[in-house]
């Protein structure tokens, strides 16, 4: 519970829309408490700003607890910052120390597009969810929970590939700008599980369709979006999404 | 009068009647109508996707980048249904019976004994969407205790059950994206309610990235649009929540009812500082195994894990033993604040008690060694051993409580305080989810209806997936039916046409001010207002106070608040300022309730009615009704009583002890 204060020279990347080119911007930001989030050091800067006259530095986030996906930053080179398995509203300023230049970039990628500075445009994610990221059942079709035992270990590892938040960090990450860790994240929680089972290869087949119609790049299989995973999806979950994708390939009718 | 529309017959047989009897609305005909949905959470994802999959022409709406990050995702602790497969005692009417209590007797039965009959289905559904619930070895779903009950019906998904359920929903919403059931308006924000002929005919929207606003026509609007924790600046809700879209309703007629009925959540990791912008909610489940205590000695020095047993005063153990750690949040909430107003607290700031998971760490390690039966095992053995269960079970809270305060949870108690979590008070709304405005609905924590003056935990997921998948398939249809003759409005309507032009008229006035001070801090200021006067305890002086206070500020936000950046742009601070302006005017009816509800129950607690051994003093006599508020000009509301009657329980003063 100690209180240190720092003083901090950022870049941060401006940009007024996706018609225009941006630049970075030099701030300073002094008096900033360790205790305090990086968002948080955000909006003091964004406060002065717009005391200032100028306009303030638009960054998306909403939960702030490290759940919802919508925080992004590309934090001097690392996606969320230099913390492992962490969100940008998660890191806390005593991860930096006091003179440092902090670096703020937003995702890099063809298939994210600018909004404002570091606001991007992630609905390619929703598109390839629509392509087949989902169990076709309506409401009131279900039979009772528990007529369906799963495996615990089947259960634990479909949990581990659900927790993705779709922030697009493992995208932000790559060099090619894969969305292979996202996809596979989604296709390994319903194949794991029954419930996944009869549309399981048109599933794989559709959702890789759409994932390369929306000019994400090849995946190389370099890992540093499983390094760069808030919520350490493992790559072992690309592995399977192959092996599905094969599958489906070689069976399909 | 208020009609609530409740069916006749029993209790346990009115929505089966209800559903039996209401009117169809058949394919063919779902086919032309257009429904609105405003939100996307899961009662509005549900609604979507259930509404889009019965063939209605659904639009829905949402502020943020996707409908996967609506607040809803942030739930942690899990969803109750009355499954009783722990064969514990559970029953449908076990859970309609603790909710009503946990609501301390100020919600409606009909409407409760209703969510209590659709758990169940609730948690089948989920499960058929492939939600990963925590399961047991044989196969099975697990479940866990939650406060307020004495039986295991929370289901879960480790610490992020709110994230697996949304997605749940998200993607059965994609999928009527695909099918081209539902079109999809993400970052969007609804400024608007068009009525014509006195019914909700549509919308007036702002597309959030290029500013322009939009009309769009709808048969109904269903909004979804959460609570307004928010007022209090600093809540456990997302920085975006916010209660524009329920005050528009508001505005355009829709009642108001018991604002002041907040749910100050008791495990919320304190407070350290003036810059912070929102607080963590550490979820109840750890209520289940931690154990809650301050120092008994006033001025103690010693860090927790120095301070004997003797020393200790596990408040919550003593004053409630029959259900210790896991009485409901108010009354948890109230007990933490008590013990630090006392001069108790710890940490620097002394608002908080501890958490303390020692214990239980002890318990499980020594259940560990007697499962893999072993023997002669070292204190600190059966120790590593408990810390990997408690791991296992509570893993992503401890690393979130220890990135947050640099703290190791497994080494040292953790701090927590109470925090604003949520609002059971919304907009007054009938059986069918209307609100007395036709054709417009509220849904899931947006409206009032189903937890009283407090919810239990895992209930808010459990009353919004009701509402979206089991509830208003059925009442929309019912009203639907009616307007299968009346052809689509266009949007050049002048109702449209005006409703567009009021909304435009508003953000240029309010980007004209051009004054001095922040949307923040006008923000922070109302929320440090309502915080210490319509907070976790109120009191006559200072809820009027409070009234004169917020009016004076509302006064001089629209003289000196400053907006940076274009109209016509994305422009994050202007979206802001709407949002706080409707904030002021809802904090002022907040006081105005709480001045009006001379007792205390449940989340609102009065000063002046207490027991001789602080519990809170209810008034059956005078105050068992719903407060809706119409509003009737500046600062101006009129109220409205709905009765409540308890025809199967009997209310009584809550007896946690």
């Amino acid at each position: 519970m100690s209180h240190n204060n720092m003083n901090l020279k950022l870049k941060v990347w401006r940009q007024k829309n996706a018609n225009t080119t941006g630049a970075f911007v030099k701030y300073d930001v002094n008096d900033i408490s360790d205790e305090m989030s990086f968002l948080e050091m955000l909006d003091v800067l964004n406060e002065k700003l717009i005391v200032t006259g100028e306009e303030p530095i638009a960054f998306d986030h909403d939960c702030r607890e490290g759940i919802c996906g919508m925080c992004s930053l590309y934090i001097d080179g690392k996606p969320h910052g230099p913390w492992q398995a962490n969100t940008t509203c998660q890191l806390h300023m005593r991860a930096f120390k006091d003179g440092d230049t902090i670096t703020i970039e937003p995702w890099r990628s063809n298939a994210f597009p600018i909004v404002k500075d570091l606001t991007v445009d992630r609905g390619a994610f929703d598109r390839i969810i629509q392509a087949g990221g989902y169990v076709s059942v309506n409401t009131g079709n279900a039979v009772d929970g528990n007529s369906l035992p799963i495996n615990k270990d089947d259960a634990d590892a479909s949990f581990a590939a659900a927790m993705c938040i779709g922030c697009g960090a493992c995208v932000a990450a790559c060099k090619n700008s894969s969305a292979m860790l996202f996809l596979s994240a989604k296709v390994s929680h319903l194949a794991l599980l029954p419930q996944g089972e009869p549309e399981r290869k048109s599933r794989v087949l559709n959702m890789v369709a759409q994932m390369d119609k929306e000019g994400f790049g090849s995946c190389t299989n370099t890992g540093a979006c499983e390094a760069a995973c808030p919520k350490e999806i493992s790559i072992a979950n690309i592995a399977r999404l192959n092996k599905e994708y094969l599958r489906a390939g070689l069976t399909a009718e | 009068m208020l009609n609530s529309k409740i069916p006749a017959g029993k209790l346990e047989e009115k929505w089966v009647d209800y559903k039996g009897h209401c009117k169809l609305v058949n394919p063919a005909n779902k086919r032309k109508m257009e429904v609105i949905v405003v939100g996307t959470g899961l009662a509005g994802a549900s609604a979507a996707a259930s509404l889009g999959e019965l063939g209605y022409k659904v639009k829905a709406f949402c502020f943020q980048d996707s409908p996967r990050r609506a607040h809803s995702i942030a739930a942690q602790g899990g969803i109750n249904a009355a499954k009783n497969y722990q064969n514990d005692g559970d029953s449908v009417f076990r859970l309609f019976y603790d909710t009503i209590k946990g609501g301390d007797y100020r919600a409606r039965e009909a409407n409760v004994h209703r969510l209590a009959e659709v758990s169940g289905n609730i948690i089948d559904q989920c499960v058929a969407q492939g939600v990963p619930f925590a399961r047991e070895y044989g196969g099975l779903l697990s479940n866990r205790s939650f406060g307020g009950t004495q039986v295991q019906r929370t289901f879960y998904a480790a610490g992020q059950t709110g994230q697996q359920l949304l997605i749940g929903a998200y993607q059965a919403l994609e999928r009527q994206v695909a099918l081209g059931n539902v079109t999809m308006h993400s970052r969007h924000e609804m400024l608007d309610v068009v009525k014509i002929d006195g019914k909700a005919k549509g919308i007036i929207a702002r597309n959030l990235i290029t500013g322009e606003l939009e009309k769009h026509f709808g048969y109904a609007v269903l909004l979804c649009t959460g609570g307004y924790g928010n007022v209090f600046y600093l809540s456990t809700n997302a920085m975006g929540s916010n209660v524009t879209a329920a005050w528009k309703a508001h505005k355009q007629g829709a009642y108001f009812a018991n604002p002041c009925f907040t749910q100050i959540h008791p495990t919320c990791i304190p407070v350290s500082g003036d810059h912070q912008s929102k607080l963590t909610l550490m979820s109840e489940s750890l209520r289940n195994d931690g154990r809650i205590w301050v120092p008994k000695n006033l001025d103690e020095k010693r860090k927790a894990n120095e301070i004997p047993e003797e020393d200790r005063d596990y408040f919550l153990e003593r004053r409630y033993p029959a259900f210790g750690n896991l009485v409901p949040r108010d009354v948890a909430s109230r007990a933490a604040k008590e013990r630090c107003d006392a001069g108790h607290g710890v940490g620097t700031s002394k608002q908080a008690v501890y958490l303390d998971y020692a214990a239980a760490i002890e318990r499980y390690g020594k259940i560990e060694v007697s499962k893999q039966g072993l023997s002669n095992v070292s204190t600190e053995e059966i120790t590593a051993m408990g810390k990997e269960v408690v791991k296992e079970k509570y893993g992503n809270l401890f690393n979130m409580y220890a990135k947050i305060t640099g703290e190791n949870p497994y080494e040292v108690p953790m701090r927590i305080y109470p925090a604003v979590h949520y609002t059971m008070g919304g907009l007054w709304v009938d059986y069918e989810l209307q609100t007395n405005v036709p054709g417009l609905y509220a849904l899931g924590e947006a409206n009032f209806s189903d937890h009283g003056a407090n919810r239990l935990g895992a209930s808010a997921l459990m009353q919004g997936l009701a509402d979206g998948y089991f509830v208003i398939p059925y009442t929309l249809g019912n009203n639907l039916a009616d307007e299968i003759y009346n052809t689509p409005i266009p949007t050049s309507h002048p109702a449209f046409e005006a409703a567009e032009k009021a909304v435009a008229e508003r953000i240029q006035t309010l980007k004209n001010i051009n004054g001095k001070q922040s949307v923040e801090s006008f923000h922070k200021r109302l929320g440090k207002i309502i915080w210490n006067e319509c907070g976790m305890s109120r009191s006559e002086a200072g809820l009027k106070k409070a009234i004169a206070d917020v009016q004076a500020l509302k006064k001089e936000f629209w003289s000196d608040v400053r907006i940076p950046g274009e109209i016509n742009e994305y422009n994050p601070e202007l979206d802001k300022a709407n949002r706080v302006a409707d904030f002021i005017e809802l904090g002022e009816l907040m006081c105005v309730d709480a001045l009006n509800r001379n007792e205390s129950c449940g989340g609102h607690f009065r000063e002046e009615y207490q027991t001789p051994d602080g519990e809170a003093l209810r008034d059956d006599e005078n105050f068992m009704y719903v407060a809706a508020w119409e509003t009737t000009g500046e600062h101006q509301w009129q109220l409205h009583k709905e009765e409540l009657k308890y025809e199967v329980i009997k209310p009584s003063q809550r007896n946690y002890k």
